[in-house]
């Protein structure tokens, strides 16, 4: 080991450094930092002699650990640039390290840095050219990307550049292309990264991954070859003896960062096309699979975390390729056993794997062997580390989406969470179990206990539609009344229970109190008695109920009459300051005094069952979209884009955040049909009426629309599961010559929706058709409405989304769920469609639905209201940047013109509504003629992303507009322009 | 790996060295948050936790705690693994590393994670070849501080590198 230059180099650093920690309070520290910030400032200012360079490097040293105290340094900029262009090494180092920790956006300085950067680039010195990428990836700014990054591909995969630099170059160049993809030019070099998958030296190996892992993702057709080598890299690493790598084995596990990057960089693509490579691939797959097996080689955590994080890592390339590992163990095998683990990194890891499982479309199966492990793990198992809880709650709330769990066991341990103060309930969590339980329920009695249960965890967030609802479901069922009876009496026994048991327990005792009267336990006197200790501490509402159900008593059990009537007698019930209360004593004595008991049997008789209409929780979620959200939807979803611009974070579907109670009747429709009776009425009125004259509602708009909307959204994958790799299946699709063309006014009703989500698609006098969509990023949701407006039941109804010649799957993928084949007259179905855009498309899907009427078949083909525009991504700008990039894409195909007349009034806040409708952000002040409107935005497709910039010059004389549009794919141009000229 | 960072878990004061090896430097609140919120780890507890869009693997070695923040879909056990090929790294080179080694070299510090990992992605695995770097460069420096007055310095120091 060399020495440590300890001291030899800089002894003033080590005795400030000494000074700083031999400090015996906060005041002396800041005094002695203040002492020499003071020293250095007037060193670096000294006229009459100039530092030297080890001086320099010195005080740089000295404010560089300043900095790291948490002290701000506002100078030695200047002095760590002058060390950065020193020949001497340690120098050079010293002002490099400077500038990577305090960045400073100082101009005159960057262009100084940059100068020297490249410098050290030219030089040809590897040490010093690395010290220079080291820089550039610490930075990682703009104005470095402007000043290198076309520099350094040529570095990259120059033939004579040492392995190092390499290594370094391929990471700079990642960072920044992370920072500011449009500034580094693809090009032939990409292909000579690719073959640095082969490169000898593993180190160039793993950066290479690195970037190329990046990279593909915007460009998977220019890497795509990456594949078979990445393939034929992890086959040979997965099938090396433990030694073969020397000193890349890491704790007898060979390459584990080189494995993992691999796995990883595979789960940009699809399952491999060519056999040879997929067999390959599947080896790998089970070779890891198997390792997991085998007696671990060595008992240090650390082998054991690098072959589990190699594992973890294929299976969620498995659930990538969203089949089961082969061998029939169920992707659960994996993280499925690790619940049983001792290790709560292991177990926290499992959970979150299962999690993924859980949401994936096809491992329904290997989730359901395991579901009483995880249940298990869930129930008694459970950590006392919040973040193991957290991620227990998280699983629990997939498998509750998921249709094989059973669901009353997940509602049941949502209630387990609730107790814990990390899971505490809020409201919309409450909402949601109380639909489950509902939806779920198998039995009344199992219900009843959910929903006492739930009020008596989180009391406090119940609200008043779920109480009402038990009721409901109480009154209704003659077979759950006396139970009901009997458990609430029992839950009022608690000493602190909450106000709302106390309004579910005096109605239901004051409504069925005599089916438990017969037990000397639960006798009149001692339901009453337990009723009215509560009475003195509840809310005047409360109190109101109270009052009800003892006059009730007064009928129930004649035996209280006299008890009651004392309480009602009582000052404090007669001259009560409150009016509802002291009315109700004064009528209630009056009634119990005066009436007879025939007249009173029949006042009071028990309630009528409630009608069957929708469940008042169902009802609360509708109020909660309700009068007003037409515009609610447009909002949010811009709200939700300019938040992606704003913050530059994408809000990523967590499997932990709390799923709006929207989006969870979203999935219950999907699920099996529930055993409640109300329930499908229920879930078919939550949806809005779209025949109805007033503005459309919206579903699936809770309060946080974009949250609730990506947390459903599944990507629209393909039918059924499929062995691990196998070729997907030709679509079952008929082809589109099985179906008419569509009618003549369909483009009319496609340009209707251009630049709106919601309406009425189509209608005649047997069918209305109604539309509601929402669009985020390159997936969108559309729910389509199909009402019958006859009396007479419409047979074999059938719509299905065809996509005509040109639109092939590889551009759009549409899933769809089926609907009932049969629809009453005056019924409406829906259907959900699930939409992903994989590539830029011209021609919307056409929707072809066919039923039979009185026995005549009827057939009808409409175009689907998807445009290419619904997965624009409004995006905000800057003048000067939007005058630059509308430079940038002056070729003369990228740019398409209309010029046409004004077919609507010419309003400005009419086209203004229109543009952002149409998707994309309206950026003011760019255009130097206020008239004008200039709009920019990206086309979100899962190959490619397309930069739109567009300008409307609207003429009120000649009663014309001019439409420019600019983008970088020619066609996206043409037909953006066609479609929005369509609108004015 | 967004920010990696290690920090000791006593203070000498409030003030005592936080040292953060990051991409950007984080606003002083953030760091703030996120010192507590390792610090107010149980020693039971797992390694990993979800702060903000982040997630943070930590590992203490004696009295220091090494954390790096990780992107939602990194592999949290990998990352873990770096962490301890980065302490290994540090053992190695100043042999059996203690915080003040680090403190009073954290010059070095920064040096060889540069080497190990760059921009944050994993630059270099193999020890060998961190160490060797680091050696080359330290060799540099002996070299420059023998002959520290003289003029040809750079010729020689060029010369050592090829």
């Amino acid at each position: 080991m060399p020495a440590v230059s300890k001291g030899d180099g800089m002894r003033g650093l080590a005795v400030f450094i000494s000074d700083i920690r031999n400090c015996k309070s906060k005041e002396a520290e800041i005094k002695r930092i203040n002492k020499e910030l003071a020293n250095i400032r007037s060193k670096f200012k000294g006229r009459d002699k100039a530092l030297d360079g080890y001086s320099k490097k010195k005080y740089v040293c000295k404010l560089l650990f300043i900095f790291l105290l948490g002290h701000d340094i506002d100078f030695g900029h200047m002095e760590a640039v002058n060390l950065l262009s020193s020949n001497k090494y340690t120098e050079k180092q010293i002002g490099y390290l400077f500038i990577s920790v305090l960045v400073n956006s100082n101009s005159e300085l960057i262009r100084l840095i940059n100068n020297a950067i490249k410098n050290d680039l030219a030089s040809r010195n590897p040490t010093f050219m690395c010290l220079a990428l080291h820089c550039i990836a610490n930075v990682g700014s703009r104005e470095m990307g402007e000043a290198f990054a076309a520099d350094i591909p040529r570095i990259l995969v120059a033939g004579d550049s040492m392995d190092s630099v390499k290594q370094s170059a391929a990471l700079c160049l990642l960072r920044l292309y992370k920072a500011s993809p449009d500034l580094v030019p693809m090009g032939e070099w990409t292909a000579r990264v690719v073959h640095l998958l082969n490169d000898q030296h593993m180190g160039v190996v793993t950066a290479a991954v690195s970037l190329i892992t990046c990279l593909c993702k915007k460009n998977p057709d220019d890497f795509k070859t990456c594949i078979s080598l990445a393939v034929s890299r992890l086959s040979r690493i997965v099938s090396s003896a433990s030694t073969d790598l020397q000193d890349y084995t890491y704790y007898f596990v060979p390459a584990p960062w080189l494995s993992v990057k691999l796995l990883r960089l595979l789960q940009c693509y699809p399952p491999p096309e060519d056999a040879a490579v997929k067999g390959r691939l599947v080896e790998c797959l089970e070779t890891v699979l198997n390792k997991a097996q085998e007696p671990p080689k060595s008992k240090k955590v650390q082998h054991s975390n690098a072959k589990n994080a190699i594992l973890f890592e294929t299976i969620s390339l498995i659930i990538h390729y969203d089949r089961c590992p082969p061998g029939g163990g169920g992707g659960g095998g994996g993280p499925g056993s690790f619940l049983q683990h001792r290790e709560t990194n292991l177990r926290y890891l499992a959970l979150e794997s299962m999690c993924t499982l859980a949401s994936s479309e096809f491992s329904h199966e290997a989730v359901k062997t395991h579901i009483d492990t995880v249940i298990n793990a869930l129930k008694t198992r459970l950590p006392k580390d919040p973040s193991c809880q957290l991620k227990c709650t998280g699983l629990s709330r997939a498998l509750s989406r998921s249709p094989v769990a059973q669901p009353f066991r997940v509602v049941r341990n949502l209630l387990t969470f609730g107790r814990t103060p990390e899971g505490r309930y809020s409201d919309p969590d409450v909402l949601k179990v109380a639909i489950l339980a509902e939806k779920y329920a198998v039995d009344y009695s199992w219900y009843v206990d959910t929903i006492l249960n739930l009020i008596r965890i989180a009391g406090d967030y119940v609200s008043e539609e779920v109480w009402y609802r038990v009721l409901q479901i109480v009154t209704n069922r003659d077979d759950v009344q006396g139970y009901a009876a009997k458990t609430v009496f029992e839950a009022l026994q608690a000493p602190a229970c909450h106000e709302n048991m106390v309004k579910v327990g005096g109605y239901i005792l004051g409504e069925f109190g005599n089916l438990i009267a017969g037990d000397p336990r639960s006798s009149p006197p001692v339901q009453f008695s337990l009723l009215h200790s509560k009475f003195h501490l509840c809310s005047v509402a409360t109190r109101a109920l109270l009052l009800s159900t003892y006059i009730k008593f007064i009928n129930l059990f004649p035996e209280t009459k006299a008890t009651i009537q004392g309480v009602l007698r009582a000052g404090s019930q007669l001259r009560n300051a409150d009016v509802e209360l002291q009315q109700r004593a004064v009528e209630y004595l009056t009634l119990s005094s005066v009436a007879s008991t025939d007249v009173l049997a029949t006042v009071l008789e028990e309630m009528p069952p409630f009608p069957e209409r929708e469940s008042s929780i169902l009802a609360k979620l509708k109020r909660k979209k309700g009068p007003g959200a037409a515009s609610a939807l447009d909002d949010g979803r811009r709200d939700a884009s300019s938040n992606d611009i704003n913050g530059g974070v994408e809000p990523t579907p967590s499997t932990v955040s709390t799923p709006s109670p929207s989006a969870d009747l979203l999935g219950l429709r999907a699920a099996p049909p529930p055993a409640a009776p109300q329930a499908p009425a229920g879930a078919g009125n939550l949806l809005v009426d779209v025949s109805s004259d007033g503005p459309v509602a919206q579903p699936g708009l809770g309060p946080t629309p974009e949250e609730a909307f990506l947390s459903e959204l599944e990507p629209p994958a393909p039918e059924s599961p499929m062995a691990l790799l196998a070729d997907p299946a030709p679509a079952a699709d008929p082809g589109p010559e099985d179906f008419g063309s569509p009618i003549p006014e369909a483009d009319e009703l496609l340009n209707k929706f251009v630049c709106k989500n919601n309406g009425v698609l189509f209608e005649n006098q047997l069918l209305q058709i109604g539309v509601k969509s929402e669009f985020r990023q390159n997936l969108g949701r559309m729910y389509l409405f199909y009402g019958n407006k006859t009396s007479v039941q419409f047979q074999s109804f059938t719509p299905t989304v065809v996509h005509p010649g040109d639109l092939q799957t590889a551009q759009l993928a549409v899933q769809t769920k089926r609907v009932a084949a049969q629809v009453d007259g005056g019924a409406q179905v829906q259907q959900v469609l699930n939409i992903e855009c994989l590539r830029d498309f011209l021609a919307p899907p056409l929707l072809s639905v066919r039923f039979r009427y009185g026995g005549a078949p009827q057939s009808l083909t409409l175009k689907l209201p998807v445009t290419i525009n619904k997965f624009f991504q409004p995006t905000e700008m800057a003048a000067q940047d939007f005058f630059q990039r509308w430079k940038q894409l002056s070729l003369p195909q990228q740019e398409a013109q209309k010029i046409f007349k004004a077919t609507h009034p010419m309003d400005a806040e009419v086209t203004k509504a229109k543009l952002l409708g149409f998707g994309s952000a309206l950026l003011d002040n760019v255009d130097p003629n206020p008239e004008n409107f200039v709009g920019a935005g990206i086309i979100q497709t899962k190959a490619l992303q397309v930069g739109c910039l567009l300008r409307l010059e609207p003429n009120a004389q000649a009663q014309m507009y001019r439409l420019t549009l600019r983008t970088s794919k020619e066609p996206v141009s043409r037909h953006l322009c066609e479609l929005l000229a369509q609108q004015f | 790996a967004r920010i990696v960072f290690l920090l000791p878990q006593h203070f000498h004061f409030n003030l005592m060295p936080v040292f953060l090896f990051v991409l950007q430097t984080p606003k002083k609140k953030i760091t703030r948050e996120l010192v507590q919120t390792v610090l107010a780890r149980k020693p039971k507890m797992c390694s990993f936790l979800e702060w903000r869009d982040l997630k943070i693997v930590y590992k203490r070695y004696a009295s220091l705690y090494f954390c790096c923040a990780i992107e939602d879909q990194d592999n949290e056990l990998i990352t873990l693994e770096i962490i301890h090929r980065y302490v290994e790294l540090l053992d190695k080179y100043f042999g059996s590393v203690c915080e003040l080694d680090i403190i009073f070299n954290f010059e070095k510090a920064y040096f060889i994670l540069d080497e190990f990992l760059l921009g944050g992605e994993v630059q270099e695995t193999s020890k060998k070849n961190v160490l060797k770097a680091i050696e080359q460069a330290d060799l540099l420096q002996e070299e420059v501080s023998v002959i520290s007055h003289s003029y040809t310095v750079s010729e020689i120091t060029l010369k050592h590198a090829r």
